[in-house]
């Protein structure tokens, strides 16, 4: 049964409060938030499979730290959204501000708009598919997991990163240090076709290029401090 | 001619004189520089002499106080951190804890030394950059887990694991700048913590990835507590820059502690011109804090920690005579556990160093065993008796401040103030805002 919760009539405490209580053989799986009015912080921190569905847009960190849960934003997202996620998935219908997905270990992001400013910046194994642009900086120190980009990137896309694959369909404004262009693999088609599927994308992946790092910032040189 | 006859004709010559701006470390430098063309990276805090509790003195008890008998009477030493929003604050046997050192900058032994010895003094401990560990969990009865602009090993699990959050956006060693791990301390382990290849050098960020400036602070530490169902207390960390002003905007954020690290306080490694040229000293962090407290009226209601520098019972006494509640130790934890040790004299000498020198902490080839992830030095330091030592260090600086204390008629060590104290010197006397030793002013004293 459609658990719904007004954030008009109710506190923000009292919303986590009851999405925390949720065990993971919980009866109460769906949930329906009402009335987020730009709200922070909303439905941070969950952790049981319930999926929550928040009709609006949203403040800062909707779904921080987020484990299990899917929780999808009929609406746009501040800053911040799915920071640190560990699992889980968040999907976001409108656009979505600066650091989308920040640090996240793992879970799948959607953002069908565009995305701001260092998206996904220091991701660590999460999975981020922005079906429009993405703003400068984004993946910035990536250290694992994958950024699709079905649209453009901004300025300085990749810089210091490590581990992290990226994927852009449109253009790159600039690639930031140590970040280059890579060949497209097969694995990588697939890595792609998976993930493209799973955030409900009709791109093909043959129409993306691969940038990742270049590894020459790995280890401290001289040189690399200017 | 006889060499008496070749003594009385030479004429007096000039002594050699070393420069004052020129010296030996100074040009040493400056052909290490020339040669390698790389700045010193080092471990530890400012090693300059500056301004610092030595230059202050208390006055004790005399015909207009009247003292507390030393042995006898109770002077107590608790305090409760996180009392403003926190549900659940943390209680402390002493006001001295232990400040956030990473596992990976230290081994795992070290840390859990640290846990034990501080658990042993009824004290909290504090993680550092690179996450949670096991052991320093299981040994801390007491663990603050920070909050880093790298967020390795980050995540909700531990955060609720843990006692109490800091956030940190500075230290004293390095304000506004960030870390490095090097990649001959990338364990297997500390790789996988930080989500990271091993070998590689681990940088950790100058801010935060996801929040800029204090209305975003504000916000976050919303997000953190609606995490942990606002029950853990939220430090703020900053290194000391612009005390009254930080002090000031980590309350308006909503912190319920703030951590306030002076140029002393120590790092894992960063440049050495970092540690040395940028910062302020410990001392000339507090009064303006205790101001900035002060004038939004929650002294004591947002509690202050102070670190960089601490060695002993008088500076713990004076930093809380100045304000501070409790105060936070790091380079001196580690000297407890064995770092800088003598006994490791000829192993220091092969580094090229010396005992009480040693500063190289980031290579991980420390004799000591304790800032390295090698297995074999690692087995070097005893976690059960190094935090032995720890907790009978912890436990003679509280004996020595409640002396103090005692001696200046005090029941208790937060009843200690700035009228209990002068300055040996005009820098310490304005930085401190107690009056030079024998007169009732210092700079900048109202009306003088």
């Amino acid at each position: 049964m459609m658990q719904t919760y007004d954030l008009q009539a109710n506190s923000l405490r009292d919303l986590n409060a009851a999405l925390h209580a949720q065990a993971n053989d919980t009866n109460q799986t769906s949930w329906e938030i009402v009335n987020p009015r730009g709200s922070h912080a909303v439905a941070v921190g969950l952790d049981a499979p319930i999926e929550v569905s928040v009709k609006g847009s949203t403040g800062y960190y909707t779904a921080g730290m987020n484990k299990q849960a899917t929780v999808h934003v009929h609406g746009s997202a501040g800053p911040g959204v799915a920071e640190n996620m560990m699992s889980g998935t968040v999907v976001i219908e409108g656009d979505a501000s600066q650091y989308a997905g920040a640090t996240g270990h793992g879970g799948l992001l959607v953002i069908k708009g565009n995305a701001s400013s260092r998206c996904g910046i220091s991701m660590k194994g999460i999975d981020i598919v922005v079906h429009g642009n993405v703003g400068h900086m984004s993946a910035f120190m990536a250290q694992s997991g994958n950024l699709v980009v079905c649209g453009d990137a901004g300025d300085a896309l990749g810089d210091s990163i490590y581990e992290a694959r990226l994927f852009v369909r449109g253009s790159v404004k600039s690639l930031g240090a140590d970040c280059i262009e890579k060949e497209m693999r097969p694995e990588h088609i697939e890595i792609l076709r998976d993930l493209l599927e799973r955030a409900g994308s009709d791109a093909k992946p043959e129409e993306f290029k691969r940038y990742g790092s270049a590894r020459q910032l790995y280890n401290f040189k001289v040189d690399n401090a200017y | 001619m006889s060499v008496k006859d070749i003594k009385d004709k030479t004429p007096p010559r000039t002594m050699p004189i070393q420069s004052a701006t020129f010296s030996n470390p100074i040009n040493a430098e400056i052909r290490r520089a020339a040669a390698t063309g790389i700045y010193d990276i080092r471990g530890g805090g400012a090693k300059r002499r500056v301004p610092h509790f030595d230059d202050l003195l208390f006055l004790g008890a005399s015909v207009s106080r009247y003292p507390l008998e030393g042995y006898r009477e109770k002077c107590d030493t608790k305090v409760t951190l996180g009392t403003r929003f926190a549900k659940k604050p943390i209680e402390l046997d002493i006001p001295i804890t232990i400040a956030g050192m990473s596992f990976g900058a230290l081994s795992g032994p070290a840390k859990e030394a640290l846990g034990r010895g501080a658990s042993a003094a009824g004290t909290s401990t504090t993680t550092g950059d690179g996450g949670m560990t096991v052991e320093e969990r299981g040994h801390s009865t007491k663990l603050v887990y920070q909050y880093l602009p790298s967020r390795y090993g980050m995540n909700p699990d531990d955060l609720r694991k843990a006692d109490a959050i800091e956030v940190v956006v500075g230290q004293g060693a390095k304000p506004g700048g960030g870390g490095m791990l090097l990649g001959q301390k990338i364990s297997d382990r500390v790789a996988d913590m930080r989500n990271l290849p091993k070998g590689i050098d681990q940088r950790s960020a100058c801010r935060h990835p996801d929040w800029t400036g204090p209305d975003d602070l504000e916000i976050k530490i919303l997000e953190l507590r609606e995490i942990t169902a606002w029950e853990k207390p939220i430090y703020v960390k900053v290194g000391g820059t612009r005390p009254y002003y930080d002090t000031a905007l980590a309350v308006k954020a909503g912190a319920d502690v703030v951590v306030l690290d002076g140029m002393q306080g120590g790092t894992a490694a960063t440049q050495d011109v970092f540690i040395e040229h940028v910062g302020l000293p410990t001392l000339a962090c507090i009064r303006p804090a205790v101001q900035a407290l002060q004038d939004l009226g929650v002294h004591r209601e947002v509690q202050l920690v102070v670190s960089g520098g601490i060695r002993n019972g008088a500076d713990v006494a004076k930093a809380m005579a100045l304000g501070a509640d409790a105060v936070a130790i790091g380079t001196a934890a580690l000297i407890a556990l064995g770092d800088n040790d003598p006994r490791w004299e000829s192993e220091y000498q092969k580094l090229g160093t010396t005992a009480g020198a040693y500063d190289d902490w980031h290579e991980g080839q420390d004799p000591a065993g304790i800032t390295t992830q090698d297995a074999e030095l690692q087995k070097r330091l005893d976690p059960i008796e190094a935090g032995r030592h720890l907790r009978n260090y912890l436990s003679v600086m509280t004996l020595e401040a409640q002396t103090i204390a005692r001696a200046c008629g005090h029941n208790n060590l937060h009843n200690l103030e700035p009228e209990d104290l002068c300055a040996l010197t005009m820098e310490a006397a304005a930085m401190a805002r107690v009056p030079l030793a024998g007169t009732e002013w210092y700079p900048g004293k109202p009306g003088f």
